[in-house]
């Protein structure tokens, strides 16, 4: 009994938490961050991916892949919350029969450090967690280990420059960094690396353009389009080289790798589409081309009274219901 | 019987029926005057439509001076015929450039904000 006193005294705790006002998915000020496919976002929503298809590069063997995830990010509080993902992989290696099943379970714990609205800029602090032996280990190469990586993550929109700089304000960068830690060192023979990951989305939103700084006419969906760039990369921290230069155990160097990710992304009032072409680059790489498609819903204008509130903590003015 | 992936799309679409009713964030559709204009001659109501509805006792318009002094007449007021619009009356405006800060709450209690400016020439 006592032990669920603590429970729930750390539950109110959490609930008086200072909190910047809600607006759920992405708001500062005056900027929307849209959901991001590749970037993680740097704030605590209710929402949901379903789905998002990712056509993988090729890789340097050959082998092709089809990925369907489905992730749902809810808010515990106003500024924390859990993101839980997974999906399903048809692999096909070249050469080979297909290979179908599910990938690693992950969860994403986040906390919504902070949102300066003047300076349209947000940054959150999150723990990452992939949880081993949830996926197909032998047969889809899946984690047998938990991993977990602390990461910080941001976004800054440009809307403080100044005014002669007016054409430069839709521009917004969103950015992660995290570090992988593997509870196991090696798996199957193959080391386990700590990796640095990173990640970078640039954004051109014809929203903010047609909406706070000049109508150009944009009437429609066209005022609701993002272009944007996205740029990761990781690389090995450790156990990937021997004494002579040569990778050890899973093959893997000490360089760095990644995918560039044009693309648009169309926001709406209740869901975004996006669309990303997706170029690899780096040692671990293939030379083929992959694509990303991904159907976004924003649960907490969905549902407003119900599955889109937190659960601890209203976020709007309740007096504005009564 | 159904099977669980037919279920599941079942439980998804019912989703999508129940949501219909829902408001969402408001955004800014359109201005008079527009977002980033000059004008000729200075406007006597400054008038914003949104993409939702809104709830009147939480959604103002600020308009200030190139000196942050306040140039509305501080009547904002949201269309009685049309709940996506808020209008305000304006004082005399000298030319100059001007700028709108606006706070609105949907009927569902979402919360959004925006700036914006305009100009009004010699």
């Amino acid at each position: 009994m006592r032990r669920y006193h603590q429970a729930a005294a750390f539950a109110a705790a959490l609930t008086i938490l200072p909190v910047a006002e809600a607006g759920a998915h992405g708001f500062a000020g005056d900027r929307f961050f849209p959901a991001t496919i590749q970037t993680d976002d740097p704030f605590v929503a209710d929402e949901m991916s379903l789905p998002t298809i990712t056509r993988v590069p090729p890789n340097v063997m050959g082998d092709q892949e089809v990925d369907f995830e489905f992730d749902i990010a809810k808010r515990i509080t106003p500024d924390i919350g859990i993101v839980f993902s997974d999906q399903w992989i048809y692999s096909q290696p070249k050469g080979g029969p297909a290979v179908t099943g599910m990938g690693t379970f992950k969860t994403d714990l986040q906390y919504q450090l902070f949102i300066n609205e003047p300076h349209e800029f947000m940054g959150m602090l999150g723990l990452a967690t992939t949880w081993g032996h949830t996926g197909r280990v032998q047969a889809l190469g899946q984690d047998d280990h938990v991993t977990l990586s602390p990461e910080f993550k941001w976004g800054k929109g440009m809307g403080d420059l100044p005014d002669s700089l007016k054409w430069l304000k839709p521009f917004a960068v969103t950015g992660n960094f995290s570090v992988d830690f593997p509870t196991r060192v090696n798996s199957n023979g193959s080391a386990n690396q700590n990796m640095f990951n990173a990640g970078v989305a640039i954004e051109y939103s014809l929203e903010y353009l047609q909406h706070h700084v000049k109508d150009v006419g944009l009437s429609g969906p066209l005022g609701r389009l993002i272009p944007l760039v996205e740029i990761t990369s990781s690389t090995a921290l450790n156990r990937g080289l021997n004494g002579d230069g040569s990778t050890a155990g899973n093959g893997i160097g000490m360089g760095t790798f990644g995918v560039i990710a044009p693309g648009i992304i169309w926001a709406g009032n209740y869901y975004q589409v996006a669309a990303e072409a997706l170029i690899p680059y780096g040692e671990q790489q293939g030379h083929g081309v992959g694509w990303m498609v991904q159907a976004h819903f924003f649960l907490d204008d969905l549902f407003p009274d119900s599955f889109g509130q937190p659960i601890f903590g209203h976020t709007a003015p309740r007096a504005a219901r009564e | 019987m159904m099977k669980p992936r037919s279920k599941f799309l079942v439980a998804f679409a019912a989703c999508g029926l129940f949501a219909q009713g829902a408001s969402a964030h408001a955004f800014l559709d359109h201005a008079s005057p527009a977002v980033g204009s000059s004008l000729p001659k200075p406007p006597a109501v400054i008038r914003i439509w949104f993409t939702q509805e809104l709830e009147p006792a939480f959604s103002t318009i600020e308009v200030t001076d190139q000196a942050g002094k306040r140039v509305d007449a501080d009547d904002v007021k949201v269309d009685g015929a049309d709940r996506t619009q808020l209008y305000e009356t304006l004082k005399p405006l000298p030319p100059g450039t001007y700028k709108v800060s606006w706070r609105v709450v949907s009927v569902d209690t979402h919360a959004t904000q925006g700036t914006f400016s305009f100009d009004i020439g010699p």
